[in-house]
């Protein structure tokens, strides 16, 4: 489903965030992105989800190769990837069901429809009871609940998280792991980013170690 | 093709829950674009009322046609009684040499005129044209001095052509401001929408990065914009028609003092429509500028 050939990426200044990573992740399959801050997990992550380009090599996702896609080809890319980030990234103008409902708009469901699968993705992060709330009103595991609800209403094949713990105490942390693994095992591929090198021993998933840009 | 109406009128629904969650800002906009707008609209207004005072006070213009002096009256009545059938003339008023010989005694200048061994004047027409325009009049009077029998030909138009050459700076007038003014509204209109762009890019980066097309974040933002110049066109509109009414009765009080029951015009509905749809294309124009600048800017990929 997903696969690196000797992927570069190098940023304006010289810096090179991830270095030659040839790596290859199968349909179904849920795996841990382990090393220090600044290890490049993020950049990978990134570099997955078409938001960075890479320098050199090649980013195959769903067969596509993402340095060849066009431009206007990549919305409709991004509709089948589910991405959760460390800083939620949530809108604090709406309500948590509008957050919710966002994806669903963009992809043009509308109606009763759509209220049906933003309950049942509210429902499936415990955060049922609050739709009517501000996301800001949420504590900070809420939060990630929240956007972890928004990465998978549209019910996407591919899970981005990129350090979805990292902020978390440890009960709130292992809710989430739940969660992810209850959505590995309905099928969905998840790639998780992590400091936490011993969470991907617990879960008994594949783990890639980053370090310094290197997959080692 | 439901969703594709159904986001449309959500973006319409955004741009108008964003019109009114910033009440005064908004009616100051609307009120500058308002003014912009009613500036060309104004003047084109007051052209328009002047030309109607001016076929008031002077609905047709003359040309008097003076006969060679060997033309009998039988023959010079005859060409009047002929020219009353041409489509360009409303009326032909034969004037003989001696009516003449009185009008001009009449004014004060019987002595020049009794010194005189015999009447000098020649018999005379004066000849009322239906158009007033100085082309028209023109033409008219190189038709009537190829008729036989006709000496000199004095055109009373020189009035109408100077009207029409001051109509015609004032039309000019007209559009230059309206294309200055449009220019300032689709300026003032771009940059409300851009500092929406900045107050609303934690959406928009949001939005993209779970696959919003370009065109999905744009379209609030162009509605939006469309919805500011129509609510500008409006308030021009309502501007007119407030200017119209206080002039009213000064106007009409200053018509009646010349005898005249000239009533100021407002804009007719079609061209209130006009102006509407200008201005929310105006409106429009401004907003596609400003995203499709902005939107480089807040390009995440």
């Amino acid at each position: 489903m997903i696969e690196l050939n000797d992927v570069t990426k190098r940023y304006p200044g010289g810096h090179e965030a991830v270095s030659h990573v040839s790596l290859k992740i199968d349909k179904g399959e849920m795996v841990f992105l382990t090393g220090h801050s600044g290890a490049g997990k993020s950049t990978l992550l990134k570099l997955i989800a078409a938001i960075e380009r890479p320098t050199s090599g090649s980013v195959v996702v769903f067969g596509q190769n993402l340095g060849r896609m066009r431009r206007g080809a990549l919305p409709y890319f991004r509709r089948n990837i589910g991405l959760i980030f460390q800083d939620h990234k949530l809108l604090y103008d709406r309500s948590v069901f509008d957050n919710v409902l966002l994806p669903l708009h963009i992809q043009g469901v509308t109606g009763q429809d759509a209220g049906k699968r933003v309950r049942a993705a509210l429902d499936k992060v415990g955060l049922l009871k609050k739709e009517r709330a501000r996301p800001i009103t949420l504590s900070g595991g809420e939060q990630q609940r929240l956007c972890i609800a928004r990465a998978i209403v549209s019910r996407p094949q591919l899970v981005l998280a990129d350090e979805p713990t990292a902020n978390l105490d440890e009960a709130y942390a292992g809710e989430i792991m739940a969660m992810f693994q209850a959505f590995n095992q309905v099928g969905v591929t998840l790639v998780i980013s992590t400091h936490d090198s011993n969470r991907a021993r617990h879960y008994g998933a594949r783990a890639l170690t980053l370090a310094e840009g290197r997959l080692l | 093709m439901k969703a594709w109406l159904a986001h449309h009128a959500h973006s319409l629904r955004i741009a108008l829950a964003r019109l009114r969650h910033a009440p005064f800002a908004t009616l100051f906009t609307v009120l500058v674009l308002g003014i912009a707008i009613a500036l060309p609209a104004g003047l084109y207004l007051l052209l328009n009322n002047v030309k109607q005072a001016a076929a008031g006070i002077e609905p047709r213009a003359e040309v008097n046609v003076f006969l060679r002096l060997e033309v009998p009256e039988t023959e010079a009545r005859q060409l009047a009684d002929s020219l009353r059938s041409w489509p360009e003339v409303a009326a032909a008023r034969f004037i003989g040499r001696d009516e003449a010989l009185q009008r001009l005694e009449r004014l004060g200048l019987g002595e020049i005129s009794a010194g005189l061994p015999a009447n000098p004047l020649p018999h005379a027409i004066a000849v009322t044209a239906r158009a007033t325009d100085p082309a028209t009049l023109e033409a008219l009077a190189a038709k009537l001095r190829q008729q036989k029998g006709v000496g000199e030909i004095s055109l009373d138009g020189e009035w109408a052509r100077r009207l029409d050459a001051l109509l015609g700076l004032g039309n000019q007038l007209v559009w230059l401001l309206a294309g200055l003014l449009g220019l300032a509204l689709a300026a003032i209109t771009g940059n409300t929408i851009r500092l929406q762009i900045y107050a609303q890019r934690d959406e928009i980066e949001v939005a993209r990065l779970i696959g919003a097309t370009d065109r999905f974040i744009r379209r609030p933002f162009l509605y939006f914009g469309g919805l500011q110049g129509l609510l500008g066109g409006l308030a021009a509109w309502g501007l007119i028609s407030l200017l119209r009414h206080l002039l009213q009765g000064p106007v009409s009080q200053l018509a009646q003092a010349y005898g005249s029951r000239f009533a100021l015009t407002g804009l007719s509905l079609a061209e209130a429509g006009i102006m509407l749809a200008a201005a929310g294309l105006l409106g429009l124009l401004g907003a596609w500028l400003a995203v499709s600048h902005t939107r480089r800017s807040l390009d995440i990929s």
